[in-house]
């Protein structure tokens, strides 16, 4: 009996154990590991015992290298423009597409095929359509008569390109979101402002949007995230180019480790792009909370005057 | 009802049929190109989607696991077929480990009251914040001096595995907590010893969370290059590895590397068309009920 009772307290144990081995030695211990290995010197062929501990001297290095500074604003500057449009276009599709018509289902079913795929074949996908020559875009502009655009190999182009990409992969996102978000909307709330009068713009705008707001701050967050994870599919589009114009944080990692070898450098990137997300998502909750204090005070307010 | 009247408005399926043409055009003129010849892909006078279709391509990327020799290949390249078995091998074992993990843990915190849904969302949105390109320095390191676990399949399981369970076990919390304990209680009257009642009572209901949970977890480690190319060695290289290896060249097949990625693209393709309830599900639990 006592082996029993035994055997039932360790249970729980049991069954978290493998999961709690798997992301201390495989999670955790990486990422501790990367915070130590920031200040190292250390290049691929050293083990990490060897290399030299040198302080901050990666940061410092860092901070003054130009290149460095370029690609820290390109990806602020990527993730902002991305994050802004699709939000615009993904909530004002789901206003607009929020009624009950039959092909509703396949346009869901299509949209999320985007998400789906690899990474990879977006990027392969749009470099073809992109190509100078081959590309169906510049083939369709020589066809109307018109000079082809430089996509891949003007700077400016080449932003505009990676946005575009972006954009048809990650508006369906925020598309479904939001458009579960205002079918889970209280129907009372929206039947009171028809019966009180309500233009489709009032109701728009005094109604559902507000309603809406938690759940769209929430897939800000997300995507905003997401927005600087993005890496396969600028890697197979410019690999960073012309110049440095499309190379975000990530792919810099990936080629400071790569192909210049330079771990401890990269180490310390890594420790930047973490802490540029960490002050974002928590500045995210704390929008939040302040937001829901005010709202729970007004409300109060609002009670008290009715007594 | 006034938003009822206006469903008829024919203006609404021109605007979903320009989504959906905008959403799938790309994916169809990859799958068109993977079917055309490469003089015909540079050739302007030939259309982007009406042209004689060939499936050399295809012939092309799985000659050395086609049961024929193609007569138009003339040196077969086995890199494409190698790489097509070690995505499976990788994606399918890390799902399979990932779930079975995932699903012990969920339970656990659910039933047995470990920690609060709050801490598990919080962990899971944590872990969605730590980009892949973060992870590269620490784990190839790691993996290669400490492990020694470079250049193995083990090696890139692990890390697919550790990187998909806060999300696997924060999904099926949300499923496992609408079981009817009484199921359990009646099983366990019955005799059936904890591990019993998991396998036996609590799996069988949670199918479908199961499905999406495995469905995301496979897209994962399927499509992975970052990790996957850090980690794996000549033989272990996985699909989308060896498709950016073959595009760093000057001159681009482009109907092969499309054949290539059409392949790649399939799988989760199919899971879209016959899941896409179950993906949405996935999508949106996190934003809207939590």
């Amino acid at each position: 009996m006592s082996v029993a009772i035994k055997a039932n307290r360790l249970t729980p144990y049991l069954f978290l154990a493998p999961a709690g081995i798997i992301l201390i030695f495989a999670l955790l211990y990486p990422i501790g590991y990367m915070v130590y290995a920031s200040f190292l010197d250390w290049s691929p062929s050293q083990r990490i015992g060897q290399a030299e501990f040198i302080g901050l001297r990666n940061y410092i290095n860092l901070m003054s290298d130009e290149a460095f500074r370029e690609s820290f604003w390109v990806t602020i500057r990527f993730a902002a423009v991305v994050v802004t449009l699709e939000m615009a276009l993904g909530v004002g599709l789901a206003l607009l597409l929020d009624r009950n018509i039959p092909g509703m289902a396949v346009l869901r079913t299509v949209f999320i095929l985007p998400m789906m795929i690899a990474p990879i074949v977006v990027g392969l996908m749009w470099r073809y359509m992109y190509h100078p020559t081959v590309g169906i875009f510049n083939r369709t502009l020589k066809d109307m008569g018109l000079e082809g655009i430089p996509w891949l190999s003007d700077s400016t182009w080449s932003f505009i390109a990676v946005v575009i990409a972006d954009v048809w992969q990650w508006t369906p996102f925020i598309f479904i979101l939001a458009l579960a978000a205002m079918q889970s909307l209280p129907r009372s709330a929206l039947e009171a402002a028809e019966i009180d009068g309500a233009s489709e713009w009032q109701k728009i705008i005094l109604i559902k949007l507000p309603l809406m707001m938690p759940v769209l701050i929430v897939t800000l967050l997300l995507r905003l995230i997401d927005a600087f994870k993005v890496l396969e599919v600028i890697l197979v589009l410019t690999n960073g180019g012309p110049g440095l114009s499309t190379e975000i944080l990530a792919l810099r990692i990936f080629r400071t480790a790569q192909e210049f070898q330079e771990l401890g450098e990269a180490a310390a990137m890594s420790n930047v792009l973490l802490m540029l997300l960490m002050a974002i998502t928590i500045g995210m909750f704390a929008y939040n909370r302040v937001q829901e204090a005010r709202a729970a005070r007004q409300r109060a307010i609002a009670e008290k005057g009715d007594d | 009802m006034a938003s009822q009247t206006q469903t008829r408005n024919p203006a609404f399926y021109a605007l979903i049929a320009a989504l959906v043409f905008m959403s799938a055009g790309p994916i169809a003129l990859m799958l068109a190109t993977s079917f055309k010849t490469n003089v015909d892909v540079y050739d302007a006078s030939v259309s982007a989607f009406f042209f004689t279709p060939t499936i050399q391509n295809y012939e092309t990327v799985l000659c050395n696991v086609l049961w024929y020799e193609p007569a138009h290949v003339d040196y077969c390249d086995p890199t494409f077929g190698r790489a097509l078995k070690n995505s499976l091998i990788v994606g399918l074992i890390s799902t399979g480990l990932t779930l079975v993990i995932g699903c012990m843990a969920a339970y656990a915190l659910v039933r047995f009251r470990f920690m609060g849904r709050g801490t598990v969302s919080m962990t899971t949105l944590l872990m969605r914040m730590v980009p892949p390109a973060v992870l590269l320095v620490p784990v190839f390191g790691i993996w290669t001096f400490q492990f020694g676990l470079d250049q193995t399949y083990t090696g890139i399981i692990l890390i697919y595995t550790a990187m998909n369970l806060p999300f696997v076990i924060w999904i099926l919390q949300s499923f496992i907590v609408q079981v009817p304990i009484q199921l359990e209680e009646a099983a366990r009257m019955d005799g059936a010893n904890p591990f019993q009642v998991f396998f036996l009572v609590v799996l069988p209901i949670i199918q479908p969370g199961l499905a999406a949970a495995a469905i995301f977890t496979f897209r994962i480690a399927w499509n992975e290059f970052l990790l996957a190319n850090a980690l794996s060695g000549r033989s272990t290289r996985t699909v989308p590895v060896t498709i950016v290896n073959s595009i760093t060249e000057y001159d681009i097949n482009w109907g092969v590397i499309m054949a290539t990625g059409m392949l790649l693209a399939i799988p989760p393709i199919l899971f879209t068309f016959v899941a896409s309830k179950q993906i949405i599900t996935g999508m949106t639990a996190g934003a809207v009920k939590g």
